[in-house]
Formats: C-alpha cells, sequence, structure tokens
C-alpha cells in the first residue's frame, strides 16, 4: 500500500497525516465490505486468473467481521499515537515506524481476505516481520533481545505452517482453500494429512500464544512501544485465531479434525490450562503490561474453548470474543500507554495513588478492567454468557464452573490495580503526574465506551459473529456431503 | 530398500531439519541460533523443490517446436553432462522420433513448488536480515551476543 512512499518522503508530519488518512480510508472500506455482506460473499480473482489456478481472495462474514475491527483499531490506535510516540520513539526513526505499522496491518488484513494458502503463509510473514521491526524500536535495551526471540520462535512458527502447507499441496495438489476442502475427502484418511494437521496447527499456536507456546508473548508486549502493544495485542493473535478458524472449518473439516482426532478434548485441555496458569501469572506480576499480557494469553484460551465446541453456539462465542477480546484488550493497553506517557514507568510501585492525579486514565482502566473480568452491561459478558450457555447446552458442566472460576482470577488481577490506582498512598512519580493529554483520552475512551456499547447492544457484534459461525459450519456440512 | 534410498531427498530434508532446529533450541551464541533457523528454513525449500520434480522430467519450459532431431541432439549436449536423466530421455523420445511417432508429449517437472519456495526465499532473507540488524543492536547494547550473558546482566541491572 502506502509503505514504501513514506520512506521516501521522510518527512515525519506529513506521514502521520498520511497514515492516519490510509488507516480511516481502510476502515471505511471494510465498513462497506462488511454492510454488503448481506448480498452474499465476495470473491476477486487476482490478476484475472480464474479460480483454482490464481490467486484469489475471498470475503465472507467471518473476514470481513476480523478485518473490520482490525483496520478499525488500527485506525484509531494510530489516532491516539502521535504523543505516545513521541515520547517512547527515537524521532529519526519515525517514518519507519509508521511504514512497518501501515505493513503490519496489510499483512493482518491480507490474511483474512486471502483465499489461497500460500499467500496466508506469505502475508502471516509480512505482519510477522514488520511487527518484529515495531518491537524493537522499544526504548529498553531489552526491546532488541525481546523481539529477536519473538523472531526466532515466530519464525519457526511459520516454517511449520509452510512444511504443512506442503504436504498439503502434496496430498491434494492445489493451494486453493475451496479447492483444498472438496479434493480432502480423497485423502484424509493418509498419514500425511495427520502429519501436515499436526504442523499447521503447532505453527499457528505458536502465532496465537496458545498457553505452553506462549513464551514470547509477554516480553515482547512488554518492551515494545505502547503504541505497537496495542495495535499488535489486539490484532495480531485474533488474525491466528482466524487463519486457525478457517484451518479446522472450512480446509480440513470438523468431522477431520474432530472425530478422527481427538482435537476438541485436546483444545478444550490445552485452553483450561492455559487459562489458569496465565491468570495466576498475572497475579504475580509486578509490571502493568506484563500482567495485560499474560492476561491476553489466558484470553486466547477463551477463543479457543469456543472454538473446541465445534457448535455454532461455541463457534458464535469464539469469534465474539475475538471481536471484544481486541476492544477490550486493545483500549487497556491504551491505557497503560497514557500511564507510561506521565509517569514514565508501568511497575506496579511507581502506579501507586496514580487515581487522584490521573482520574479520566485510571476510571478508562476501571472500565476495561470490568469488560475483562465479565461483568454484566460491558462487552466481556457477552462473550462469556455465550460460551457458557453453549457449554451448558453440550452438557460441561466441569468446563462451566472452571470458566466461572477462572473469571474470579481475573477479578483478582485486575481488582489488584485498582488497588494500587486509588487506595494506596501515592508515590512520588504518580504525585506530580498530570492528567494525560486529550488527544489519547478521546480515543481511549472511544475504544473503552465502545466495549460498553457492545455489551449492552449485541445485534452487531454477535449477529455477525453467529452468521459467520452458521456459514462456516454450513460449507463444512456441505463439504461432508460430497 | 529402494523404496528407502529411492525417497533420499525426504531422509536429507528430515536431517536437515532436525539439525536447524536443534541449533536453534540449544545453542546459546544468537548468531548460531539464526544460522540453525537458516538451515531449518533450507530444509523446508528442499521438500518443496523434491515433491515437485517428477521423475524423467525436464525444466517447464515453454518451447516453440517440440522436438525434431537437430534441437534435441543440440539439447542433449547442453545437458549431458548436468542432468543423468535428462539424458535419458532425450535419448527415449529420439527413440519415439525414429519410430515415426511426430507429438512428443514432453515429461517436465511441476513449476509451483519452486516459484513458491522463490518467495518463502525472500521471506527467509528479509527474516536473516531483520534478525542480524537486531544482533547488531543487542551487540550495541550489551556488548555480546551469547545469550547467558545477557541474561544474566539484565539479572542482575
Amino acid at each position: 500500500m502506502a509503505a514504501p512512499l513514506f520512506i521516501l518522503i521522510g518527512n515525519r508530519k506529513l506521514v502521520l497525516l498520511l497514515t492516519q488518512l490510509v488507516c480511516w480510508t481502510v476502515f471505511g472500506i471494510t465498513v462497506a465490505l462488511l454492510s454488503r455482506m448481506q448480498y452474499g460473499p465476495i470473491s476477486y480473482e487476482l490478476g484475472g486468473w480464474p479460480s483454482p489456478y490464481g490467486i484469489v481472495y475471498n470475503v465472507d462474514y467471518l473476514s470481513a467481521f476480523v478485518m473490520l475491527f482490525v483496520s478499525g483499531l488500527g485506525a484509531i490506535v494510530i489516532t491516539y499515537a502521535p504523543k505516545s510516540i513521541d515520547k517512547e520513539v527515537h524521532h529519526s526513526k519515525h517514518t519507519l515506524f509508521y511504514a512497518s505499522y501501515l505493513l503490519c496491518m496489510t499483512g493482518l488484513l491480507g490474511m483474512c481476505i486471502t483465499g489461497d494458502l500460500f499467500n496466508v503463509f506469505v502475508f502471516l510473514e509480512i505482519s510477522s516481520l514488520s511487527s518484529y521491526a515495531l518491537i524493537s524500536l522499544g526504548k529498553t535495551r531489552r526491546a532488541p533481545l525481546a523481539a529477536l526471540h519473538y523472531l526466532i520462535i515466530g519464525t519457526v512458527g511459520a516454517t511449520f505452517f509452510l512444511i504443512g502447507i506442503g504436504l498439503l499441496y502434496q496430498m491434494t495438489g492445489t493451494l486453493n482453500m475451496a479447492d483444498i476442502a472438496s479434493r480432502i475427502q480423497a485423502v484424509d484418511s493418509s498419514r500425511t494429512m495427520l502429519v501436515a494437521f499436526a504442523f499447521m496447527t503447532v505453527g499457528l499456536f505458536i502465532k496465537m500464544a496458545v498457553f505452553p507456546l506462549h513464551t514470547w508473548l509477554p516480553n515482547a508486549y512488554t518492551y515494545a512501544p505502547s503504541v505497537v502493544t496495542c495495535f499488535i495485542a489486539a490484532t495480531a493473535t485474533k488474525v491466528s485465531v482466524y487463519a486457525f478458524i478457517r484451518l479446522i472449518y472450512v480446509i480440513f473439516t470438523p468431522q477431520f479434525a474432530f472425530e478422527r482426532l481427538p482435537l476438541d478434548q485436546a483444545l478444550m485441555a490445552f485452553s483450561l490450562v492455559g487459562i489458569f496458569v496465565a491468570s495466576a501469572a498475572a497475579i504475580y506480576q509486578t509490571n502493568i503490561k506484563r500482567l495485560l499480557a499474560y492476561s491476553s494469553v489466558a484470553q486466547i484460551g477463551y477463543m479457543l474453548l469456543g472454538i473446541s465446541m465445534s457448535n455454532v453456539g461455541g463457534l458464535t462465542a469464539g469469534i465474539t470474543h475475538m471481536f471484544n477480546h481486541a476492544l477490550i484488550k486493545g483500549g487497556l493497553f491504551m491505557v497503560v500507554g497514557c500511564f507510561a506517557l506521565r509517569i514514565g514507568s508501568l511497575k506496579l510501585e511507581d502506579l501507586r495513588g496514580a487515581g487522584k492525579t490521573m482520574p479520566l486514565t485510571s476510571f478508562a482502566w476501571v472500565l476495561g478492567g470490568l469488560g475483562l473480568i465479565g461483568v454484566p452491561m460491558t462487552a466481556g459478558f457477552v462473550s462469556k454468557w455465550l460460551l457458557l450457555t453453549s457449554a451448558l447446552s453440550l452438557e460441561l458442566w466441569p468446563v462451566a464452573v472452571l470458566m466461572l472460576l477462572s473469571s474470579l482470577l481475573a477479578v483478582v488481577y485486575i481488582w489488584r490495580v485498582v488497588e494500587i490506582l486509588y487506595f494506596s498512598p501515592a508515590s512520588h512519580l504518580a504525585q506530580t503526574a498530570k492528567e494525560a493529554p486529550m488527544a489519547m483520552l478521546i480515543p481511549t475512551y472511544i475504544v473503552i465506551g465502545s466495549t460498553i456499547v457492545f455489551g449492552c447492544w449485541t445485534v452487531y457484534s454477535a449477529g455477525i459473529a453467529h452468521a459467520a459461525a452458521e456459514s462456516l459450519l454450513g460449507i463444512s456440512q456441505m463439504g461432508g456431503v460430497q | 530398500m529402494t523404496d528407502f534410498l529411492g525417497l533420499y531427498n525426504y531422509w536429507i530434508v528430515i536431517f536437515l531439519m532436525m539439525t536447524g532446529f536443534y541449533i536453534v533450541i540449544a545453542r546459546e551464541n544468537l548468531i548460531k541460533t539464526i544460522i540453525g533457523l537458516n538451515i531449518f528454513q533450507t530444509s523446508v525449500f528442499l521438500l518443496y523443490i523434491t515433491m515437485g520434480k517428477v521423475t524423467h522430467g525436464t525444466a517447464p519450459i515453454l518451447r516453440e517446436s517440440h522436438g525434431g532431431e537437430g534441437h534435441g541432439s543440440e539439447h542433449h549436449g547442453a545437458e549431458s553432462h548436468s542432468v543423468e536423466h535428462g539424458q535419458e530421455l532425450h535419448a527415449a523420445t529420439e527413440g519415439h522420433l525414429d519410430s515415426g511417432v511426430e507429438a512428443v508429449t514432453e515429461i517436465y517437472s511441476n513449476p509451483i513448488p519452486s516459484v513458491l519456495m522463490l518467495t518463502a526465499i525472500v521471506v527467509g532473507i528479509a527474516t536473516t536480515a531483520l534478525a542480524l540488524a537486531l544482533v547488531v543492536r543487542i551487540r550495541e547494547e550489551y556488548g555480546t551476543i551469547e545469550e547467558d550473558e545477557i541474561l544474566e546482566m539484565d539479572r542482575n541491572s
């Protein structure tokens, strides 16, 4: 898109304006795409080559929905960014920052829209490479090391994914997702398919930061500049979850994934263990960003839990949670960015008493935290409620009980921060801090406020997620009939 | 046994893959880790190219005329020392031509995996370049590229 242009322009102000313009335009386009969805899926053949031979871009409910929140958050975060970037990134690197920001967004949107498996890999690498670069821009000296660790683990994950694509191509002779799905029936009993599936799953698990493979995430999120953390935390892992949903429900059929393999039980176990371990780890963190990073790992668990139920209810819950969590976590990291700007430290002990000097920012934390816990009237409640009801409809009582218990853990770590903000004697850093500037607070409140809007008014978020889940399961059932 | 030897490319792939992966996991030196990562990626390139190769296939180049004795022998000379399979193939096609069959269907390798690997190689280069740039930054900050020493310094600070 416009990224290479920026390096040529080189002027900081101009680049910033252009980035914002591009982001909002993209957001507008995705809104238009989503509103067209009621007339059925759209596909576009790149370069005019017909479908099984050329690369196709497909847009259906799910991809339009994911693209909507990726581009929406991208646009809001970049509006929020300038002040925070000024403080946290060296001036000479600003143009490069915006260029890689846009590249990252291109990669993420590309992963959503493409109907070609190899193209997914290419876009995955585009977004990953630019996010490694973004993370390494953090001002502490640990940032490059965190980025390098992420790079090594991420590349191993992407290469696993590539091996999986290769084996799949070997068995089916095509890279088009729909084409693979229609040919897979003939070959799905061979061992190669199992290996391919395993490689792709593990590769995506690394990118998603599912519990045993999450080790890159806390460091990467902690040492990245605040803006980058907002964007990546809100979108990057979600898009990988999206790719995983595609993988299970469109390419490999649920019959293959869940009936021939015990993947649903495995997923459920992974996600529950992940939720508990990561939530417990979050409780003991002393850095507020790291706390949220562990909480992200836990939240990914909820999404996988929804996917593992493999019925319309569970999938709806998983997709809704992707959307809601993107909003909540994006909002919370934006709050953290405000603290970082004014207090200059993210250690919990330095944040003590900030509730008095930065009341608006702290209140945004409380609202976002309530959403994360899943208090009624917030977005987090909607998706957890959906998840709970579908767990109950499948009579998975232990899962339902464990989910409620894990929400209590979230209460503990959110409350710990609230207590520090409001009820502790102020540290000297917090005493001298001023309220965050309006240019940052307004976007923060837009995001946090939208979590409450989507908590009360679920027609759009849950409704679209429901349509997406139905169409996914519908596709796979048709595949089963053929 | 023939299966075992016939699939020797895949054994090389697996060997390279495990070597690279082991280096990534076990080495403390950051540069060596990156080299391991490269070996790991290269094994995947080989995997793709191997699966694209059809036995006795030539390069998938569209030629204006298919066959013709002068053309065939010319090719024969050019390729004989490099591709042994090709030699056999050309010997076979020439035999066909002698028996009067005009249309010769050429067997050629599947070009798609090779094309995909071109993209993957580019991605690999970008990854390596970025990783090396990060190592330079780390070296500037810490003065070392041994991972355990860096972690030690972080713990002390």
